[in-house]
């Protein structure tokens, strides 16, 4: 809501000299949004007076144009020797005699656009004849401004004559304060806030009943008063003054008619809604009621609309003409010929219009006012504010037969405890002060020992609830009246496992060089074929967006790998080429069944089956880790080559991850997409067979649909699945400090045994005594034959309690390789 | 070896004699001094000081003197030697107090080469800012909760006293999840997780809740529609506003230092009384306000930064969460940890936080030119 300060001062004894700038901060203090305060017409300055034109020349150009070379009259101040000044003017819309604004040399128009005497046309102009928007008073109409009033003379200062200057404020309006989108409401607030007296410009109260001015009736609750008033001999030709025009366009809508203006003047002010019907257009009784299947309307904005329901409309014989609080219908519009309106002012249901103006995509200055809460008790007046304004300005007289049809809407009335405020607000505020403040802001109190009975004032649907009351007083009181108090929080037991974890886990691997990066979770289907991800894979099962914010990507995630692919592309198109980036977050999993989540009531709690029945519904959100990799893992650099970013670092990646929890992994063969056959390690949990993910070199064909760099890598696990995997305690090593025994062993196994199968089985034969076991080389060679290894281990024994003799050493590296042997088919290389 | 003498009637035994045994002392003590390194003076060593040295050998010749004789070149031999060893062992440090000096300077590199083992990794400055914020509230004793991002309609909505007509609940805010009546959304804020925690933990509850929430908003330099949110919640018997700005004021200390909040009036659903909460400029405290010389970048020399929203739980919300409003009380609020980076960190670019590049990423783990 856009508040010129004059035209709050009209309601608001506000102190002489105070700025925009001023009421702005004290309106902050009293919890209104103040998002801009605007000095209008500032860009305007220098000498800019009234003129008359005494005589003019037509003079046509060259270039086709026709210029009046004039001879205006500034005032003596002004003149030149000859009581006139020359000027040029490109506009033809003027006669001699007529009035203009005249921004003589020194003045400055809006756009820095500096007025100097100049020759132009073969002439010395000696000023400029101004347009409207020359002055940033909105549109041209035809030509230059021509002022009609009688008492101008010229010489006389331009900026008063115009309302140039005006300090406006900009205000955001919570939906919880209706009032506030009127001149009147914020005239109220700022009264308050300067504790100044308040001239409220609604006055008369809504009367009894009558049936007697144009006929109307109300078919529905959704509309429960309606105030109609006839202005007769009206004469819709005049133009509307000018202090009304400026002050609607500092208002932030735009002047149209006289009888448009007056209505949207009065909207301004008491935030009344009006609407005006050209009386020759209306067909019989103007009926209120919820729009039939099938109608339609034509509205203002020559939009055919078709109706619902639940639309609220203003009818008469010929049908609809209006969506009622939204906007009139085009078929009983005024005309230039308009000569007796009919004055709507009515109320209408809240959620009525905020469902109609939604469902209709279409918000209007009235469906915004109504919507947010509208004051019953103005409708009457606002009607005859009107009607008087019709009356004094485009000179018709009101009918005094008028029509009053339902009547203002009862207003719930809470009780509250007097000590509530103070028991909420952490500051003693005495009954005495509740009661004064409450009062002051038009609640109506009856007290009852510690209890307060409270009626709201009729523009004040927000205090419904015995807290609106506190919140109502905290604001008046000023909450920074508020002491503050660090409450006592019980002993906390810090972070959960979980949450500790996952930090662990997101250090140890940015501290192992990885580069977290964060993305959207929304991903194409497209993404996942990218992947090669099966129909029947458990990633496929995608959530998908019923509005997503793009139709490209209108799935949720399922793996994170997509986002850090196109972070991969991102990265390279910005000549970022090394990079081993990670993420964790939530990937979104179908249910196998979908289920809508139930909306039970929030009267009370929920039943447990309820609750269930909501988590139910919701799709499986496991947190995922994943990184993926391209290009050198380190680049060339002083007497070290670059070292490429291989399927070993995504490995790598998992195991600092799993360390982190205090788990460690072990890796098999795995065939999972979007990974290379030949190069995917399945991770599981050591000891057990849970798989946690996958890491290794991405499938050729992947890097390729994907567009990133040939032999990307990429892990992804389970994050939840470590987490929830890792252990609580654990016991700390019991040292031995007796002497170590080391035993390298060479072992030859077929090419395609795992070198990992070697290791465990050597650590299962090896027995207690074994400490650790290394693989320290591969070998591969003619000498031990074609399609085999050569694995070295080498392996520590210890014992806790003595020194190991060498023959108990060899003992159980013998049994190791036995074991091996065994299982493996190992030979020990003997040469 | 000459045999003994049984009589005084001393041979002479050359060797024996002052003269050459002073001999020997010198062309010992002339071969260390001569002798620069550790090798050298191994090998000086071995020609007068070990056991084959003149010195050594004389020494020998000593049983072959009459006991008279014995006495005076036993301590002759014994002093000389004496002074060899000593010699030998001054030069021995000298030699490799000299050789260990010639070592450290041989041994010298340019310290200033790259020695990077592992690439730079960073945590994301948004994950490292929601995990400070975190912190802060642990040490006061309160607990982090945490939530699905797909979220029910009723916790998200429903729960916290938003009208099923509330504009929020369109979808032009909200995304929801297909078929759009199915209750089912991407949170829009991390309250959910506050009537979550209502709903599941016993009173009094003190806990954060930091999260990714959703919008249907713009994407540009100052919106995102993926954001990031961090809440709080307190629900205990007693609890008032003093509490809140109380609680607010110590987070604001605690991540800017010695700075104040203020509270203005404001509306939402789960919230009565409701406010914004300002920051006061953790950079200019003010003084650039209405000073056009010095302007502050942080505020925009208004003074004060808009850091979130705040206010006492609606006893509505306690209501659907099986909260006994009679006995209880309790705030929230809720900050933009996006929004916080922006002005805490001067991110020009909000879309930078979500593209990925690794620049964004590692601005805060010390990558200077």
């Amino acid at each position: 809501m856009r508040a010129p300060l004059s035209w709050l001062r009209d309601y608001a004894a506000l102190p002489e000299g105070l700025t925009g700038h001023d009421l702005g901060q004290a309106l902050i203090r009293a919890g209104l949004e103040v998002e801009t305060v605007e000095s209008a017409g500032s860009d305007v300055t220098g000498p800019l007076v009234v003129g008359r034109v005494v005589q003019f020349d037509a003079e046509p150009q060259k270039n086709g144009k026709t210029i009046r070379w004039c001879r205006v009259d500034v005032g003596p101040e002004h003149n030149d020797e000859s009581g006139a000044r020359g000027i040029v003017c490109g506009a033809d819309n003027f006669a001699v005699n007529d009035l203009v604004v005249v921004a003589l040399p020194g003045a400055v128009l809006p756009g820095n656009f500096a007025i100097a005497a100049r020759r132009t046309y073969g002439h010395v102009s000696d000023g400029m004849i101004c347009s409207a928007k020359e002055l940033g008073l909105g549109d041209d109409q035809g030509g230059i401004l021509v002022l009609t009033d009688d008492d101008l003379a010229p010489g006389m200062s331009a900026y008063e004559v115009l309302h140039l200057r005006d300090d406006v404020l900009d205000i955001a309006v919570t939906p919880d304060r209706g009032y506030c989108w009127s001149l009147r409401g914020l005239a109220r607030e700022a009264a308050q806030a300067l504790d100044v007296a308040f001239g409220d410009p609604v006055e008369l109260p809504v009367p009894a009943q009558s049936a007697a001015g144009y006929p109307v009736r109300l078919e529905s609750a959704a509309c429960p008063l309606f105030v109609a008033v006839t202005v007769t001999g009206v004469d819709s030709t005049r133009p509307s003054p000018r202090w009304m025009q400026r002050r609607i366009q500092l208002a932030g809508m735009r002047p149209i008619s006289l009888t448009v203006d007056i209505t949207n003047y009065v909207m301004l002010e008491t935030g009344q809604p009006i609407h005006a019907y050209d009386a020759d257009r209306l067909n019989g009784a103007i009926v209120v009621r919820q729009a039939r299947l099938g109608e339609k309307i034509v509205t203002l904005d020559d939009v055919i609309r078709d109706l619902d329901s639940e639309d609220l409309l203003i009818t008469d014989d010929s049908g609809p003409i209006g969506l009622a609080g939204v906007m009139g219908g085009a078929s009983t519009e005024l005309s230039g010929n308009t000569s007796t309106v009919v004055i709507e002012a009515a109320h209408f249901d809240a959620l009525t219009i905020a469902r109609t103006s939604r469902r209709h995509k279409l918000s209007s200055e009235a469906s915004k006012r109504f919507e947010r809460g509208v004051d019953a008790a103005a409708t009457y007046a606002a009607a005859h504010r009107v009607a008087r304004l019709l009356e004094q300005l485009a000179g018709g007289t009101v009918d005094e037969a008028e029509s009053v049809v339902g009547a203002v809407p009862e207003v719930p009335a809470q009780r509250i405890d007097a000590a509530l405020p103070s028991r909420i607000l952490g500051l003693e505020v005495p009954t005495d002060k509740v009661v004064e403040l409450l009062e002051a802001v038009g609640v109506q109190l009856s007290r009852d020992g510690e209890r307060l009975l409270l009626v709201p004032p009729t523009w004040r649907p927000d205090l419904r609830d015995p807290y609106d009351y506190v919140e109502e007083v905290g604001r008046l009181i000023g909450l920074e009246n508020i002491p503050p108090v660090v409450p006592n929080a019980p002993a906390g037991r810090g972070l959960a496992k979980s949450q500790r974890l996952r930090r662990a886990v997101n250090h140890a691997v940015a501290a192992a060089g990885f580069v977290e990066v964060l993305s959207f979770p929304f991903v194409a289907r497209g993404d996942l074929d990218q992947l090669q991800i099966p129909a029947d894979d458990e990633r496929a099962q995608l959530v998908r967006l019923a509005n997503p914010l793009s139709e490209t990507s209108p799935y949720l995630r399922t793996t994170l790998l997509p986002g850090l692919l196109a972070a991969v592309t991102r990265n390279t198109s910005r000549s970022n080429d090394d990079l081993a980036l990670f993420e964790a977050g939530l990937v979104f999993l179908e249910n196998k069944e979908k289920r809508a989540a139930p909306r039970p009531s929030v009267a009370q709690r929920p039943t447990d089956e309820e609750l269930a029945a909501i988590n139910t519904a919701l799709p499986r959100q496991p947190r995922h880790l994943a990184t993926v990799l391209t290009g050198n893992w380190l680049p060339a650099r002083a007497f070290a080559p670059a070292e490429p970013a291989t399927w070993g670092h995504a490995v790598v990646f998992v195991e600092a991850a799993a360390r982190a929890v205090g788990l460690s992994v072990v890796r098999r063969a795995g065939q999972h997409a979007p990974w290379h056959p030949g190069r995917c390690a399945e991770i599981l949990i050591a000891g057990t067979q849970t798989v946690i993910g996958y890491a290794g070199e991405l499938h050729p064909s992947v890097c390729k649909a994907s567009g990133v760099p040939a032999r990307t890598c990429a892990a992804e696990i389970d994050l939840d699945a470590l987490i929830g995997a890792a252990p609580d305690g654990g016991d700390v090593a019991d040292l031995s400090t007796f002497p170590v025994a080391k035993e390298d062993v060479a072992l030859i196994v077929d090419d395609v045994v795992p070198a990992e199968d070697v290791r465990r089985s050597l650590v299962a034969g090896a027995g207690p005594l074994l400490e650790s076991v290394r693989l320290f080389d591969v070998y591969v060679g003619e000498q031990i034959g074609i399609g085999k290894k050569s694995l070295a281990f080498a392996l520590r024994f210890r014992a806790s309690d003595r020194t190991l003799t060498d023959a108990e050493a060899a003992a159980a590296r013998d049994a190791a390789v036995a074991a091996a042997a065994e299982a493996t088919g190992a030979v020990q290389r003997t040469e | 070896m000459s045999g003994p003498n049984k009589s005084y009637d001393p041979v002479q035994v050359t060797p024996l004699n002052a003269e050459s045994v002073e001999a020997m002392v010198a062309a010992a003590l002339q071969a260390f001094a001569a002798a620069t390194s550790v090798a050298e003076l191994k090998q000086a060593r071995a020609a007068h000081a070990a056991d084959r040295s003149p010195i050594a050998l004389a020494n020998r010749e000593i049983g072959a003197l009459p006991p008279q004789a014995r006495k005076d070149a036993g301590a002759r031999i014994g002093q000389a030697r004496g002074r060899i060893n000593a010699a030998l062992k001054e030069r021995e440090a000298e030699v490799s107090a000299d050789e260990l000096s010639r070592m450290l300077v041989a041994e010298r590199v340019d310290v200033t080469l790259p020695v990077e083992l592992t690439p730079v990794g960073a945590v994301h400055p948004i994950t490292a800012l929601m995990d400070q914020m975190c912190d802060v509230f642990v040490a006061m004793g309160w607990e982090v909760a945490e939530g699905p991002e797909l979220e029910a309609e009723w916790l998200n909505f429903d729960a916290l006293n938003f009208i099923p007509d509330h504009p929020a609940r369109t979808m032009q805010d909200t995304l929801f999840a297909d078929p759009a009546d199915g209750g089912i959304v991407l949170r829009t804020h991390t309250s959910p997780v506050q009537a979550r925690t209502l709903l599941d933990r016993d009173l009094p509850v003190y806990v954060v809740c930091p999260g990714r929430v959703y919008r249907a908003d713009e994407f540009d330099a100052t919106h995102l529609p993926v954001f990031h949110q961090i809440e709080g919640l307190c629900v205990d018997k007693g609890i008032t506003m003093g509490h809140l700005r109380g609680t607010l004021d110590a987070f604001a200390r605690a991540m800017f230092g010695d700075v104040r909040t203020r509270m203005r009036p404001n509306f939402f659903p789960f919230t009565e009384p409701s406010a914004e909460v300002d920051l006061e400029c953790y950079v200019c405290h003010g003084s650039s306000v209405g000073d056009p010389a010095n302007p502050c970048r942080t505020c925009n020399s208004e003074g004060w930064i808009e850091w979130g929203g705040c206010g006492i739980v609606n006893p509505r919300v306690l209501q659907a969460c099986g909260v006994d409003t009679d006995i209880y009380s309790g705030f929230a609020f809720g900050m933009g940890v996006d929004r916080t980076l922006m002005f805490r960190n001067n991110t020009a670019d909000l879309r930078d936080t979500v593209e990925g590049d690794i620049r964004f990423s590692r601005s805060l783990a010390g990558t200077a030119r």
